[in-house]
């Protein structure tokens, strides 16, 4: 009896007890406001990514030297920086380097997984390319296509294929790191479910409940990863 | 039509082109012949420009193409290339693989590309393929395709580089009377071949390289029946056993 009792005494006390998943269930609203910030920072930001992707990953893909050597420089200064770091740098830097440049903090979120992202899938379009064989690239070429045009008809269209499901892990990381932003106030789910269990130590069911979220916008993702990965190897 | 004066190709130590002088007229059918990395392909890639020469230049119908800042792109629509291996832009049909690089690059309406794009697949006896994907075709088929492709650039000159080396045997001739028919028209044609069938009934000139210098040029006759060099001399003792 007085065994039972101990194993469901966390049940009333500790960091999982029941006042405070009440306390929790009460205050969901805010996880819900979180949880759009962070859906708008990721979709945004992953627009961002995408975008900044294609023309470094165009880039580091080309002959010429100096746009490859950018591209080069501007990946491996991402991919070997935290995050974290980089986050905070366009946080603080800014406001220093242009005095009185106020910028949202939803906006640095947008900059600073875009930005980060746009180094590993410039790397994930660079690879796609290289995938195409040297021939389609000379035979478009010898139509008098430029190196842009025979990218954009003829080289990316097929990389596509190889290079979705990586770009869709790339998108599940995205999400997840749009996390950062509660360093620096905002206003995400990590953030809002932070400041929600820091107020009264409700830390368990508050983490579990937010790690819950995050898993149900990431995991429809990783799954079509999957489901494309496997369709790519079948054709 | 083609000029080349002086060129050289060095890959790295490897010196590919030794000066190189052709002169190739308006409407010629000149067939290259030699051995496999004796320089032909590198050969008939600078006048497109797909390999820069080391030295020496290049005129194409009146440009300069080896010039600083040519009008590279204008020159390539007038100078078709049909490759070994096809190069078909395999995420598109027939027919947009056709009409692709006569509306984006040339700028010619869809309509018009369509039209004689279907006109250019029936030449090549393949309009009834024109919706399906190059990966639903034969290499002979295949091949006709980027034939009907490079036809509707309307160019005034046509690089063919070894056609029919990656065909099975009983494709080559399907490919081969397409060429033979395109060799009835104005078109200035140069074709690196080893077919030697082709070479006597389509050529009008024929010149034999090796080891990146042209070795013998003259007309059919001269080249199969009375051959200067050694080396072609050789080769032909070879290849016409
Ligand atoms: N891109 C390249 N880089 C280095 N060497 C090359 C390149 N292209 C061709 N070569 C070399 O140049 C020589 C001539 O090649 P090529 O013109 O293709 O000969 P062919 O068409 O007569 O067989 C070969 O020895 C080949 O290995
Ligand atoms: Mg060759």
């Amino acid at each position: 009896m007085t065994e039972l009792l101990e194993r469901i005494g966390f049940l009333q006390q500790g960091p999982f007890s029941v006042p405070r998943w009440e306390a929790l269930f009460a205050s969901m609203d805010l996880l819900w406001d979180g949880a759009l910030v962070t859906l708008l920072v990721a979709s945004l930001g992953l627009a961002l990514a995408l975008a900044l992707g294609t023309i470094i990953g165009v880039m580091s893909a080309s002959q010429w030297k100096i746009p490859r050597a950018l591209a080069r420089a501007y990946v491996e200064f991402y991919q070997n920086t935290p995050l974290l770091i980089q986050v905070f740098m366009i946080f603080n830097a800014i406001p220093i380097l242009f005095t009185g440049m106020f910028i949202p903090v939803i906006t640095i979120g947008i900059l600073g997984v875009g930005m980060y992202h746009g180094a590993y899938i410039a790397e994930v379009v660079r690879a796609g390319i290289q995938s195409i064989g040297r021939g389609q690239l000379e035979a478009a070429i010898s139509q008098g296509f430029g190196y842009i045009g025979a990218m954009r008809y003829i080289i990316i269209p097929q990389a596509m294929r190889v290079v979705l499901p990586p770009l869709t892990n790339q998108a599940v990381s995205l999400i997840k790191n749009t996390s950062v932003l509660a360093v620096i106030a905002g206003g995400d789910l990590m953030y809002a479910g932070d400041a929600f269990a820091g107020r009264y130590g409700h830390y368990g069911p508050t983490y579990i409940v937010v790690g819950l979220l995050y898993f149900v916008m990431c995991f429809p993702l990783a799954r079509l990863a999957r489901r494309l990965e496997s369709r790519s190897k079948v054709a | 039509m083609i000029e080349l004066v002086g060129v050289n190709k060095h890959f790295g130590l490897h010196h590919v082109l030794k000066d190189i002088n052709l002169d190739v007229p308006s409407g010629q059918k000149l067939v290259i012949i030699g051995p496999s990395g004796s320089g032909k392909s590198t050969l008939i890639r600078c006048i497109n420009m797909l390999e820069k020469p080391s030295s020496g230049t290049v005129t194409v119908d009146g440009i300069e193409v080896t010039a600083h800042r040519a009008p590279i792109a204008k020159v390539r629509q007038q100078v078709a290339m049909v490759f070994q291996s096809f190069n078909l832009y395999p995420h598109k049909t027939v027919l947009e693989n056709v009409t692709l690089a006569p509306i984006v690059v040339s700028g010619v309406s869809r309509e018009e590309a369509t039209e004689s794009g279907l006109r250019y697949l029936e030449r090549v006896g393949l309009s009834e393929k024109a919706d399906k994907y190059p990966a639903q075709l034969s290499g002979g088929q295949q091949q006709r395709v980027a034939i009907a492709r490079a036809l509707n650039m309307h160019p005034k000159i046509m690089l063919f580089d070894e056609p029919t080396s990656a065909l099975d045997p009983e494709m080559i001739q399907e490919v081969l009377e397409v060429i033979i028919g395109l060799a009835q028209s104005g078109i200035t044609m140069l074709v690196v071949t080893h077919e030697m069938g082709f070479a006597k009934e389509a050529a009008d000139r024929v010149i034999f390289m090796d080891d990146g210098m042209i070795l013998e040029d003259g007309t059919p006759e001269h080249f199969f029946e009375n051959p200067q060099n050694d080396r072609t001399k050789l080769f032909l003792s070879k290849i016409l056993r």
